[in-house]
């Protein structure tokens, strides 16, 4: 590379044609600013593709984002109260706790220091009058069991009225979570004469804007 | 202990992700997961692996929080866990699938084919177990005919044989497979309470095992439940959550089904190879290739170059009688394909008629061609197309060669060159006469590389999937309010119609949106639908060229 510096010096070590323009011309001229954001386009794009599978998988798409919010899968840090704590928020609905996991995997498939507890959410219906009708069915039927058991223990041996206890037992135990789940909130939790909104102390207004999430979906 | 840590730094080497990758990972989470899940899985794919205490170190979430995200990623095969470099005694360690995580980009297309092959009730399982990740065949049947009874008419209702049948045809087919049992299931862990896992780092690949595909016995009698709001549908309610508690009954226990997406991904894959012929060719050989293809299914491998050898006569006795195509049509036909410079189909031997293949891996590379092509040509117009395509055959030409064979005068030539080679898509090789590099004694040659052109691509395709999400993001949140006050009188409106409202006041209340408000609306509506179509469109190029990178690297 050095050696060739010494001789004719007027010739270029590269063909001049060979860069586009004559000796004469400018240079172009060089960018004073970032290129644009949005530069113009040359071309316009293709249309998209249109059809029927198209726009059924549209529908699928916007109908799988949907649903997958309402989906235990969909986790949220729960709320932290930053104010004094207050009367109401022992009425206040079980909203996600943390140390909570609303599904229930299979343990035996995830390694056991994930392993958290399970407690499924309780579900709010709106408008469902007939969950009123649910508690004191489930009141006679706890009081019904329990005459059962009083009679059975009277009449039948003694092994045999242990089984049917235990199976009392374990029917009132799944009746019990079972109805708690069904329970409307708004009403009938914990027996206080009120409904559950009573004890809204306002907080939860506006706070949702701080939440970054998209709730309507197309 | 050093081979292991030598082993993992490699792994993590060849693992890395890109930025344009993880971005797009983060906010595929995030839309599907929250936030949190989000937060946990950017950090895990960032860090390579890490241990449950480190991770909740590091991304300052409560401890209780990591673990429910990675419950949710470890349920949906997005993460693995294993043995870390401590070995068995230390920490267990978890690694993010990144490849399981782009496929929720396509989940539509999975659920749209299985629709397409296996009516309704094969698309609400393959919906179902997507949507779950994982679920045992029991569960699936149960949740899937509860669903499709709902949307029968009053007094009908879908039976379970039905639904078990559809996924027994899943499994046949190898849509569906088991999920790999954990390594530890194989070893002793008897009555020991604190078994550490022993399993290895790399997960278990399914089909190693035997029973992938094996269904379970499953006693399993009855009807999907329709789910009323009446008094009646309590007890109905009520006994089919306790027929959803009662699992055991079933006999599968533990055995839990996920999508095989690699199936799927042939499936696709074959779909492209015959639209591609149906468009080059015509539709009788886009059935002959369709025909040779299904023939294949079984017999070829996932990542084999070109499918078993067929011949003649064994392709016109499997074509159906309904394409109407003679014997000796035909063999034209074959002799067609073998000749069409795309080299769909492949002639190996004159037994039986002749044997002919259809040549995977050359389809794929083709196709991704023709791909790379497109987009040079609608991005820089026909003449610049020209020189790419001229410069991907020819592999290096010198400027003045490619002035003249692609018959473009030379300014313009060097305009579109410069301008290809500033977005990377064609590059510039030195070729020294001598050992000094000296300018003038050096060829300056052009050359387009397919296999980097096509990574650079894919690249692309991702960043422009996640610009589409980001968009669609941001035009929700600039619409809010006005989204929210849309979905409130839309409520309103439905619990009037319930309560058996009159026509004035559903007006009324309908009026409570002005007509620029609606005009809005159904602006918004139209650019969100247009965002989302836009995705599914990259998702099928971004298939594309992931399938061509894949074959390269398979046949190596």
């Amino acid at each position: 590379m050095a050696g060739s510096r010494g001789r004719g010096r007027s010739q270029f070590s590269f063909s001049v044609d060979a860069l586009g323009f004559g000796r004469g011309d400018s240079l172009p001229s060089s960018a004073h600013t970032p290129s644009p954001l949005y530069p113009p386009m040359q071309f316009r794009p293709v249309p998209l593709h249109t059809g029927e599978e198209v726009d059924y998988m549209l529908a699928l798409k916007q109908e799988l984002r949907a649903s997958s919010k309402n989906l235990p899968f969909h986790i949220q840090a729960a709320r932290t109260k930053t104010d004094v704590a207050r009367y109401s928020d022992k009425y206040q609905n079980g909203e996600t706790k943390n140390n909570c996991i609303e599904w229930s995997p299979d343990w035996s498939r995830m390694p056991k220091e994930l392993c958290i507890k399970v407690r499924k959410p309780r579900k709010t219906v709106i408008g469902a009058k007939p969950q009123l009708t649910r508690k004191p069915k489930v009141a006679a039927g706890k009081e019904e069991a329990l005459q059962k058991l009083e009679t059975l223990e009277k009449r039948e041996e003694e092994q045999h009225s242990e089984e049917e206890e235990d199976e009392e037992k374990k029917k009132q135990n799944e009746e019990e979570p079972d109805a708690d789940e069904d329970y409307d909130e708004e009403e009938l939790e914990d027996e206080t004469d009120y409904i559950m909104s009573y004890f809204d102390n306002g907080e939860d207004f506006g706070a949702d804007s701080e939440d970054n999430m998209d709730e309507a979906v197309y | 202990m050093l081979f292991h840590q030598v082993f993992n730094l490699l792994f993590l080497f060849f693992l890395q992700m890109t930025a344009q990758e993880v971005r797009l990972c983060g906010l595929l989470l995030q839309e599907h997961f929250g936030n949190v899940v989000e937060k946990v899985g950017t950090h895990l794919i960032r860090s390579g692996v890490l241990n449950l205490r480190a991770l909740a170190h590091e991304t300052k979430l409560p401890l209780d929080l990591v673990k429910k995200s990675l419950c949710v990623l470890v349920q949906h095969g997005m993460c693995t866990f294993g043995a870390g470099r401590r070995g068995p005694a230390g920490p267990v360690e978890y690694r993010i699938n990144c490849e399981h995580v782009f496929h929720m980009l396509r989940y539509p297309r999975y659920i749209y084919t299985a629709k397409s092959l296996y009516g309704d009730t094969g698309e609400l399982i393959v919906e179902e177990i997507l949507q779950r990740g994982q679920m045992t065949m029991s569960s699936t049947v149960k949740t899937v005919a509860d669903r499709l009874t709902h949307n029968m008419p009053e007094g009908q209702s879908m039976d379970y044989s039905e639904v078990v049948s559809v996924f027994s045809q899943l499994v046949e087919t190898h849509f569906l497979q088991r999920c790999p049992p954990l390594a530890s299931a194989g070893s002793s862990s008897s009555g020991a309470v604190d078994t550490p896992l022993p399993v290895a780092t790399q997960p278990t690949e399914p089909e190693n095992h035997p029973d992938c595909y094996k269904l379970p016995y499953i006693n399993l009698t009855g009807q999907g439940k329709r789910r009323r709001s009446s008094e009646d549908g309590e007890a109905d309610q009520r006994a089919a959550k306790k027929a959803r508690t009662d699992n055991s009954e079933c006999g599968d226990d533990g055995i839990y089904w996920q999508v095989n997406f690699q199936r799927f991904h042939l499936h696709f894959r074959d779909q492209a190879i015959i639209s591609a012929v149906s468009c080059k060719l015509d539709q009788s050989s886009s059935e002959i290739v369709r025909t040779m293809l299904r023939m294949s299914e079984v017999t070829t491998p996932a990542h084999a170059a070109f499918t078993q050898a067929l011949s003649a006569n064994e392709i016109f006795r499997a074509l159906l009688s309904s394409y109407n195509i003679a014997r000796p049509i035909l063999d034209q036909y074959l002799s067609l394909l073998v000749d069409d410079p795309m080299e769909f189909v492949g002639k190996t031997g004159d037994s039986g008629g002749g044997m002919y293949v259809v040549n995977l891996h050359r389809a794929l590379a083709n196709l991704a061609r023709a791909t790379l092509e497109s987009v040079v040509q609608e991005r820089f117009g026909s003449r610049s197309a020209r020189i790419f395509r001229l410069l991907l055959r020819k592999r290096h030409l010198e400027q003045k060669q490619v002035e003249d064979f692609a018959m473009i005068p030379a300014k313009e030539a060097k305009d579109m060159l410069y301008k290809l080679l500033s977005e990377n898509l064609v590059q510039l090789q030195e070729i020294p006469k001598t050992p000094d590099y000296a300018p003038s004694r050096t060829f300056y040659l052009y050359t387009v590389n397919q296999l980097p052109t096509a990574r650079l691509l894919l690249q692309n395709c991702y960043k422009t999937v996640g610009n589409l999400i980001e968009r669609r993001l941001y035009e929700t949140k600039e619409n809010k309010r006005l989204l929210e006050k849309s979905q409130r009188i839309e409520a309103i409106l439905a619990s009037l119609q319930a309560t058996g409202a009159e026509a004035a006041q559903l007006t009324e209340v309908e009026e409570m949106i002005t007509v620029p408000e609606r005009q809005q609306l159904e602006s918004l509506r139209h650019h969100i639908n247009k965002l989302d179509s836009s995705e599914n469109q990259v998702d099928e190029t971004i298939f594309l060229l992931k399938s061509y990178i894949n074959s390269t690297q398979a046949s190596h």
